[in-house]
């Protein structure tokens, strides 16, 4: 019914988290020039050799991961009736009887999902830091 | 079956994207369907365990819509590329 809000409110917290940490990073490396703006693919994949996952690529990826899932479930949502694009938004709001059910999808679903979500996240840095210093290792002893 | 398609696109854009070395942000449009993809896994196993019936649903609706989920998707990325070409040309000229 409304499961998709649950992985929505999180996808905003990780947003501004991931604002806040970016300005912090920039200020850390004391904004050195003004290309440094210009985030290529090459140029981040450049940073992070010399510099490790920086924490605002990582929650860019739990990022992307929160604000995809939301985006293509709420589609699926729309699909089937459950969201509306005028208020209420949730059509499970028109009636009260339906408003209790509503929260207790919200708690055991959307928290699920979100959950989920996270520990996958959580394992793939793990993976991606481990495979990182295992580059780093290998460049270092083939020079 | 919507599910089911989102995965297998979710899994052919791992690989081109593996392939090709993030060229044109592929990881982009890969978070968009994994994200997808693990929250509707959750959302079809609680189900299942908890309502009962069918674990995947195979119908034409289904296919339909895991066919416009996966173009949504896929516009999306048009969109989010676009957006970050034109950032980039604009920071260069500046």
């Amino acid at each position: 019914m409304a499961c998709v809000v649950v992985p929505m409110v999180e996808a905003i917290i990780v947003t501004i988290a991931k604002k806040i940490v970016q300005r912090k990073e920039r200020k850390a490396l004391g904004n050195s020039s003004s290309t440094e703006t210009i985030n290529t693919p090459m140029k981040e994949e450049r940073q992070t050799l010399q510099m490790g996952l920086s924490w605002s690529r990582k929650l860019s990826w739990l990022n992307n991961l929160l604000w995809g899932g939301v985006f293509l479930l709420a589609l699926e949502h729309i699909w089937h009736g459950e969201i509306i694009l005028w208020p209420p938004f949730l059509t499970a709001m028109k009636n009260p009887a339906d408003i209790q059910p509503m929260l207790e999808e919200m708690a055991l679903f959307g928290t699920s999902m979100a959950i989920f979500v996270t520990v996958v996240w959580v394992i793939m840095i793990y993976i991606a830091e481990h495979k990182l210093k295992y580059n780093c290792t290998k460049i270092y002893l083939d020079d | 079956m919507y599910f089911i398609i989102t995965a297998l696109a979710a899994i052919v854009t791992t690989v081109f994207c593996y392939n090709m070395q993030d060229k044109h942000r592929l990881s982009i449009l890969c978070f968009i369907y994994w994200g997808a993809t693990l929250m509707w896994l959750v959302d079809h196993v609680l189900a299942f365990f908890i309502e009962g019936g069918e674990l995947f649903e195979m119908t034409l609706d289904a296919a339909l819509l895991g066919c416009l989920v996966v173009l949504s998707g896929f516009f999306v990325w048009g969109i989010i590329l676009f957006l970050k070409n034109i950032k980039r040309s604009h920071l260069k000229t500046e």
